[in-house]
């Protein structure tokens, strides 16, 4: 049963994926791209990450591809970008990068992995809940990062304003 | 029974090189961008499934900050767009050559 799932966020993952490469129209693009990060969340839910698949559809899905949309109907662009020149080029790295992975993929049988390696930390999700636990660990252990991330968040915001608005330093006459 | 977690890594890698593609082969600042929020994705599938199958929580920390980086990427990559298109009225890549030799 979660291998049937498995195979079918991979397989709608992998071919949102290629659509967001191929697809000529930028908002065709990002809705394509809307239905993978869906995916994806629903891939977080098979792994036992139920608060960071509830995060990814809240952030990803509602912000950041609400954003993108904005953009492409703001600018009004016209379907006439072609791809561009290095396109044998860029084909061919990834065809070679592809072979590359699935030669390393099937030269031995990963079969006899073990499941449940390592217990690193003590830490007993089932108890408590996903989201408590990340919360305990988000806000001890690395409350430092957690810090840097919200003023990286804070330069991003006033880089934004900055480079968007219009006549900045400019004064009024 | 459980997905081997070499199954995770090929799905994230086939994702990474699609992204990797992307940014190589399209004219549209758009789609680049949009293939760089499928690469961030692919490392978070990785995060996530090394995180359940090492049974630790680091990893689901850690995508909060790849989140945070894709979140600041888009906010100023799109502002950097929008300033583009006020000062050459295009998005398309081979017209911003100022940086080429």
């Amino acid at each position: 049963m979660e291998t049937l799932f498995f195979f079918y966020f991979a397989g709608v993952i992998v071919l949102t994926s290629i659509l967001v490469v191929a697809l000529r129209n930028p908002v065709y693009s990002a809705l394509s791209l809307l239905i993978m990060f869906f995916h994806v969340a629903g891939l977080y839910v098979t792994l036992r990450a139920e608060f960071l698949a509830a995060v990814q559809v809240i952030v990803y899905a509602g912000a950041i591809l609400v954003l993108y949309l904005f953009v492409v109907m703001l600018l009004n662009v016209k379907r006439e970008d072609r791809f561009h020149a290095q396109l044998p080029l860029g084909a061919l790295l990834g065809v070679t990068l592809l072979t590359e992975l699935f030669l390393l993929a099937f030269q031995r049988s990963y079969a006899n992995e073990p499941a449940r390696p390592i217990l690193l930390e003590p830490a007993a999700p089932e108890v408590t809940g996903n989201t408590e636990t990340i919360g305990e660990v988000l806000y001890s252990t690395y409350l430092f990062p957690f810090e840097v991330a919200s003023l990286i968040l804070l330069v991003a915001m006033i880089g934004a304003i900055v480079l968007a608005k219009k006549d900045i330093g400019v004064r009024e006459p | 029974m459980m997905v081997p977690l070499s199954y995770y890594v090929i799905l994230s890698t086939i994702v990474f090189l699609t992204g990797l593609v992307g940014v190589l082969i399209r004219r549209n600042i758009i789609i680049i961008l949009l293939s760089i929020e499928l690469m961030l994705n692919a490392t978070n599938i990785n995060f996530v499934a090394f995180s359940h199958y090492f049974q630790t929580l680091s990893g689901q920390v850690f995508v909060f900050f790849t989140l945070t980086v894709a979140a600041a990427e888009v906010a100023v990559g799109l502002a950097i767009i929008i300033a583009l298109y006020r000062s050459k009225s295009s998005i398309n890549v081979d017209d911003f050559q100022l940086l080429k030799w």
